[in-house]
């Protein structure tokens, strides 16, 4: 399909280098400050026309900061010390506000993360594409035609009618087609995606991916890709660069992410949990310590954490220096070899002779928010001492069903019976003792702890409802790995990690029989998630908890669990051993999520071209997104069950021997590096 | 391998809707000119409505002497005389005390009943909630100066009542909004995690909920403060206060009313004393505001 | 929902909740210390005559009973004939209701474009000098009763320049251009009050439309700030206003008693609290259902206009 390329006039004149025109984006020695102190010291890398960057770190490393000054723009308080950022020869920081303006309607375009709160919300998703075309120069009477041409080249469905939508009427990932629709006004040279994916759900997350791999090679741009996700990082750009503590540590092909020469880079890959790992083969390995704060640092920025740092790391900063050909390391003493391997090997909890007593029974629960069903039906025991990671989209119930269990959402059907009698629905409603028996871990660090109260208050209110007065609050902090010295402090003195460290202890502190956990870590960067990953492992084992562990997360579910189960749309499409479940013969919608966990395509089977499913009420639910749905069969009646192995339950009208399998067999999988490419994730 | 939200350890958070002590908001203040100045005009009105006018005017408020009447400011009468020949100084000054009871006391009563009942509405939940938003939205049917118009004029005057029917219909209004505060705060999983571990309500409301709305309900007194001299005034204007002949600033201007032509004094210094306290409050409670939306 | 459905839940609302309120304003009156009949007629009439007023107004039935029949009387327009003023009750209230109506449609109309300007003005220039002039006079003008503005302007314009006329009761037969010199005090009284609340409300908002994800997103793609306000702030700014304005008409309505008081206008307001005064019941049950019922009504546009301009309430929930 030919759209009517759209161009307004380029950045002429005494602007334009006068020398050959250099293309792409060239960063020289860019530093930053932000009340004074630096954030940035000296960044440097080029990206050629068509070529995707990607730019990697944790929160406090300044990705942010670099995200906004490739666009021209300084928050408030902030000052650029020294560097350049040049665009096809045109150096950003020297341009005036006018040939800024027109520079960023023309030369650059931005995506944000949050696509939501980029969008006018009272404006229709059309009028706001006009509106940024008009303003780069295309004239009234053709903007119309040119918002719909954006709207299509994004791959949105029926542009004529969504254009008339407004932003909340969009879905989450439709959203964020918008603002690359918006971004990609002017055909731009440059693109900067800032973490554009984060808070959609994986499938939504691996389209806009694509959708970026393919825009790369039409635009002929420049393109930064930042995010603190290493896998998605690997998955779609050319080159990676890592950042710490406002440094560029590493910087090479994408490939030399198997390959870590930076001591950093090793232990961000080895601290998160890769998909087929488990708690029992292996520990994750946290990173000691934290990111340092804005300002000026003496010696290697990553020394005190470092392993391997010596006198000359603390004393003298690398620089920044070819490594082979492949790559630039900031480092005195770059890996050559593969990193060090991750600590001890937990003793992997003996085989359990026969299955332990049934904790918690839940039959036919249902639950509904007005007229959608939020969780239908769901059948579900965990047995004591026993991890279940219950795995699922955004609108797959799981938290309703969470909240469910521990009493919090108590209107509607279903039955639940713990340790054998019967559990009212309803929090108030149950025995004192009973309570005391269930707990629940949060998602958010900032409001789960109450933020006019103490540590030790906070702790000390735990023992005393809970009735482990016993245990003092100092023995707690130590159990959870927080020093004394935090007791005193309030929560908004403390890290995010810490904080969930605080919740855990709170929730663990009567020694419960079963903790609900709802996305401990997702708001935790990488390198603090292992630590908090590790706390639950090692309470679980030491105390024999039983968890229910919900995430979005494949990866983390399968290190934590010994049990999966994969929710969608309010039901329970399968559960069974976790390392049955990854490694297949498993559900479809189960490899589908592998697939976008790991970037890879999707193994389809041929699909019977006539006939296309219709959702329904009575069939499976997942059809309509099935890969291998069968229409006639799959949308009229419910799927029988399948049990490819002792223990393990599908759903699905596919024979056991027809299911979808994952590629890499899981028994072999072990954190090696020659492993590590595989799917990196 | 995909982590859904954005990680980042931040050690500085969302802000805390808590408040600080007084002393901490107080901290810096003198940078904050306008406030400092309006602090010093609403405390030199206590300090007059405390000291009572024999201290301060120089005459009786009540004396009546008929060779002055209607006598322009001048070295005399400060500010004038009225139709009976009372000097207007004095009994401006004398009509500080009046509003200066009412006001507070009416907002003291407004508060804490609004905040036992939105707090208490909120935290308890379920029928009780829904009862108490039934009562509120039936009780605002009426704009609140009408309401007030209506009982105080049916009632009878007396400060008692005009303090009673201010607080009555400022009690929704707090209620509400410490009802809304709370509800933001319960929707919060360290409210949910404290009814895990099995918190007695009552210790729910007060040791986990009440600190955190604290911020709201100063917030919510100041600006109550400065409606009720706004509205203590008001009546007395509407003759539903204070009985007749009291120097009450508001009723003194509905008796000058007549001699607007004639003696415009005697109306302006009352109402121009009523906007200086108006005035002072509002800018106190918006400084306040400012500091507790900046913590 | 969509908004026909709001709308058609709300007007079903108001006859439940006038409901509530004619109880009040009976519960109001039966609240009166002492006889009724006795305070109409004074100290010194007789035992006999206040025996016979009081059967007559049917004072010695049960209460329920005085409050249906008063209620059944109101609803099919008998609203009772005023013993003070000697005159039916419903020809009384309803001639000053369009007095009273006039003046707050007046001073509405001149209220919304002022305090959206002036809002506006402040948020675009926050934290400088417009913005602090006008937040501050915004203020202080919110804080202070009308009836002291009332009079400040009483003094200087009427007074003491003779610009407008110091009573705002219109002559028989004026002509437009005669009545609005005649309402101007009173109309800029009432306009002064609601100003600060609204303006302050808006220059907030327009603060905070100026700092949104939205706005930034809208700079970073080369929009200048003239065209920034055109396109997104004018509208994200001023769309919660709407709701600010709605709590504004309290003020208003109530401002209308003490305007009328000061400027010796025959409105609603003035005969609601003449009639409390006298304790002439009929008058000020009617009065006061009067101004409620406006009052709801008042209410309900407000919110209607603000669901119909916020297109996240217009249109229903996200998807």
């Amino acid at each position: 399909m030919t759209e009517p390329r759209v161009t307004g006039p380029r950045v002429e004149g005494p602007l334009a280098g006068t020398g050959p025109r250099v293309e792409g984006l060239r960063v020289e020695g860019l530093r930053a400050a932000y009340g004074g102190e630096p954030v940035l010291h000296g960044v440097s890398f080029d990206v050629e026309p068509g070529e995707i960057l990607g730019l990697v770190g944790e929160s406090g490393c300044g990705k942010s900061t670099l995200g906004y000054l490739l666009a021209g723009e300084i928050a408030p308080g902030g000052q650029v010390l020294g560097g350049r950022i040049e665009l096809d020869g045109v150096d950003v920081l020297e341009l005036d506000p006018r040939a800024l303006r027109g520079w960023r309607s023309r030369e650059v375009g931005i995506v944000h993360q949050e696509a939501a709160a980029s969008l006018d919300p009272t404006m229709t998703v059309g009028a706001q594409v006009r509106a940024a075309l008009i303003n780069s120069g295309v004239p009234r009477s053709a903007s119309g035609e040119s918002a719909l041409g954006l709207l299509r080249r994004v791959h949105l469905p029926d542009v004529e009618i969504l254009a008339r939508r407004y932003p909340h009427q969009l879905s989450g990932g439709q959203q964020q087609r918008v603002v690359i629709a918006c971004a990609l006004v002017g055909n731009p040279r440059l693109l900067v995606l800032d973490e554009p994916t984060t808070g959609l759900d994986a499938s939504v997350q691996h389209e806009i991916l694509t959708l970026i791999a393919e825009l790369r090679t039409e635009l002929a741009a420049a393109v930064v890709l930042i995010s603190h996700d290493l896998g998605l990082v690997g998955q779609v750009c050319d080159r990676v660069g890592v950042l710490y503590a406002g440094r560029l540590v590493e910087l090479g092909r994408t490939e030399v992410l198997g390959t870590p020469a930076h001591p950093y880079t090793a232990a961000l890959l080895a601290s998160q949990p890769r998909l087929g790992q488990s708690r029992t083969s292996g520990r994750l390995t946290a990173i000691p310590g934290q990111a340092p704060g804005p300002g000026a640092t003496a010696g290697c920025a990553f020394a005190p954490r470092c392993p391997l740092a010596t006198a000359t790391c603390h004393a003298t900063e690398p620089t920044l220096d070819p490594l082979d050909h492949r790559r630039l390391v900031r480092c005195h003493f770059p890996l050559d070899a593969p990193p060090p391997t991750p600590g001890p090997v937990r003793p992997a909890a003996p085989a359990q002779p026969r299955p332990e007593p049934v904790l918690l029974d839940v039959r036919g629960l249902t639950r509904r928010y007005g007229r959608t069903i939020a969780v239908d039906q769901v059948e579900l025991n965990i047995r004591r001492g026993e991890v279940i990671g219950l795995v699922g989209e955004s609108g797959s119930g799981k938290t309703t069903l969470a909240r469910a269990l521990v009493g919090l959402s108590a209107a509607g059907d279903g039955a639940l019976r713990f340790q054998g009698s019967e559990l009212h629905p309803r929090l108030g409603r149950r025995a004192p003792a009973v309570r005391r028996q269930i707990q629940m871990v949060f998602q958010s660090p900032d409001t789960s702890l109450n933020p006019r109260q103490r540590i030790r208050r906070i702790l000390g209110r735990a023992l005393r409802t809970l009735r482990a007065g016993q245990v003092t609050v100092e023995e707690l902090a130590g159990r959870i790995g927080l020093g004394a010295d935090v007791l005193d402090s309030r929560p908004d003195q403390l890290s995010g990690g810490q904080k969930q460290r605080v919740a855990i202890g709170r929730g663990l502190v009567g020694e419960p029989a079963l903790v609900v956990c709802d996305e401990p870590v997702s708001a935790l960067d990488v390198s603090v998630q292992a630590g908090v990953l590790e706390l639950l492992a090692t309470e679980r084992d030491e105390r024999g908890t039983a968890y229910l562990f919900i995430s979005h997360d494949l990866a983390v579910i399968g290190y934590l669990a010994d049990r999966i189960v994969v929710m969608y749309r309010g039901a329970i499409l399968e559960d069974g051993p976790s390392a049955a479940v990854l490694a297949g013969p498993h559900h479809p919608y189960t490899a589908s999520l592998i697939a976008a966990s790991t970037g890879q395509p999707r193994p389809r089977r041929a699909r019977n071209q006539a006939g296309k499913v219709n959702t329904s009420d009575i069939g499976c639910r997942f059809a309509p997104s099935c890969d291998y749905a069968i229409p006639g069969m799959c949308d009229t009646e419910p799927p029988p069950r399948r049990e490819p192995s002792p223990g393990h339950h599908l759903d699905c009208f596919l024979n056991p021997g027809e299911l979808p399998l994952w590629p890499q067999p899981i028994a072999s999988v072990t954190p090696s590096p020659a492993n590590q490419n595989q799917g990196a994730s | 391998m995909n982590s859904g939200v954005g990680g980042h350890t931040g050690t500085k958070t969302v802000a805390a809707v808590g408040t600080e002590r007084v002393a901490g908001l107080t901290r810096g203040a003198p940078r904050d000119v306008v406030a400092v100045a309006a602090g010093a005009v609403a405390a030199a009105w206590v300090v007059v409505a405390l000291a009572g006018w024999r201290v301060l005017a120089p005459r009786d408020p009540a004396l009546q002497t008929p060779s002055d009447r209607f006598a322009r400011p001048g070295p005399e009468h400060w500010l004038g005389a009225d139709q009976f020949g009372r000097d207007v100084l004095a009994r401006v000054l004398a009509g500080a005390r009046p509003v200066l009871v009412v006001a507070p006391l009416a907002t003291a009563l407004a508060v804490i009943v609004g905040t036992v009942i939105g707090l208490s509405a909120a935290g308890l939940g379920g029928w009780f909630d829904g009862l108490v938003m039934r009562v509120l939205d039936a009780v605002t049917v009426f704009p609140s100066i009408i309401a007030a118009t209506l009982f105080a004029a049916l009632v009878g005057r007396s400060r008692l009542v005009l303090i009673l029917v201010i607080a009555a219909t400022f009690v929704p209004i707090v209620a509400r909004s410490v009802r809304a505060a709370t509800l933001v705060e319960c929707a919060k999983p360290y409210v949910e995690a404290a009814r895990l571990r099995t918190e007695p309500t009552w210790s729910l409301l007060v040791r986990e909920l009440l600190p955190n709305v604290r911020a709201t309900v100063l917030v919510e007194a100041t600006s109550r403060l400065g409606d009720a001299v706004f509205a203590a005034a008001t009546l007395s204007f509407l003759g539903l206060g204070e009985p007749p002949g009291s120097p009450e600033w508001g009723a003194s201007v509905s008796e000058n009313r007549v001699w607007l032509t004639i003696a415009p004094w005697t109306l302006l210094a009352p109402a121009l004393a009523i906007a200086s306290l108006v005035v002072a409050v509002a800018l106190l409670a918006d400084a306040l505001r400012r500091r507790v939306d900046a913590s | 929902m969509t908004v026909g459905s709001y709308l058609l839940r709300r007007l079903a609302a108001i006859p439940l909740t006038l409901l509530g309120a004619s109880l009040l304003v009976f519960a109001a009156t039966v609240v009166l210390p002492g006889n009724v009949a006795r305070t109409i007629l004074g100290r010194e009439a007789s035992d006999a005559s206040v025996a016979a007023l009081s059967a007559e107004l049917g004072l010695d039935r049960p209460l329920p009973a005085q409050y249906l029949s008063w209620l059944g009387r109101f609803l099919t327009g008998d609203w009772g004939t005023s013993a003070t003023l000697r005159a039916p009750v419903r020809e009384l209230v309803l001639d000053r209701l369009g007095a009273s109506m006039l003046i707050a449609g007046i001073a509405f109309v001149v209220l919304v474009p002022v305090a959206l300007g002036l809002g506006l003005l402040a948020g675009l220039h926050h934290d400088r000098w417009p913005d602090r002039l006008i937040s501050g006079v915004a203020l202080g003008l919110g804080a202070t009763p009308e009836f002291v503005t009332g009079v400040v302007l009483l003094v200087v314009f009427a007074a003491t320049l003779h610009w407008f006329p110091t009573s705002a009761r219109l002559p028989p037969g004026a002509g437009s251009l005669d009545t609005l010199w005649h309402l101007t005090l009173p109309v800029v009284s009432l306009v002064l009050l609601c100003t600060g609340y609204v303006a302050r409300h808006v220059r907030a908002s327009t603060v905070t439309v100026l700092a949104s994800p939205y706005v930034r997103a809208a700079r970073l793609r080369g929009m200048s700030s003239a065209r920034l306000v055109r396109t997104h702030v004018l509208r994200n700014a001023t769309v919660p206003a709407a709701s600010a304005l709605g709590v504004q008409l309290q003020f208003l309505l109530g401002g209308l008693v003490v305007v009328e008081l000061l400027f010796d206008y025959p409105g609603v307001g003035a005969l609601l609290l003449r009639s409390a005064t006298d304790k002439d019941l009929p008058t000020l049950q009617a009065c006061a259902m009067v101004l409620g019922a406006a009052y709801m009504l008042i209410v309900l546009a407000a919110d209607l206009v603000y669901r119909l301009l916020d297109p996240r309430v217009r249109l229903g929930g996200a998807r």
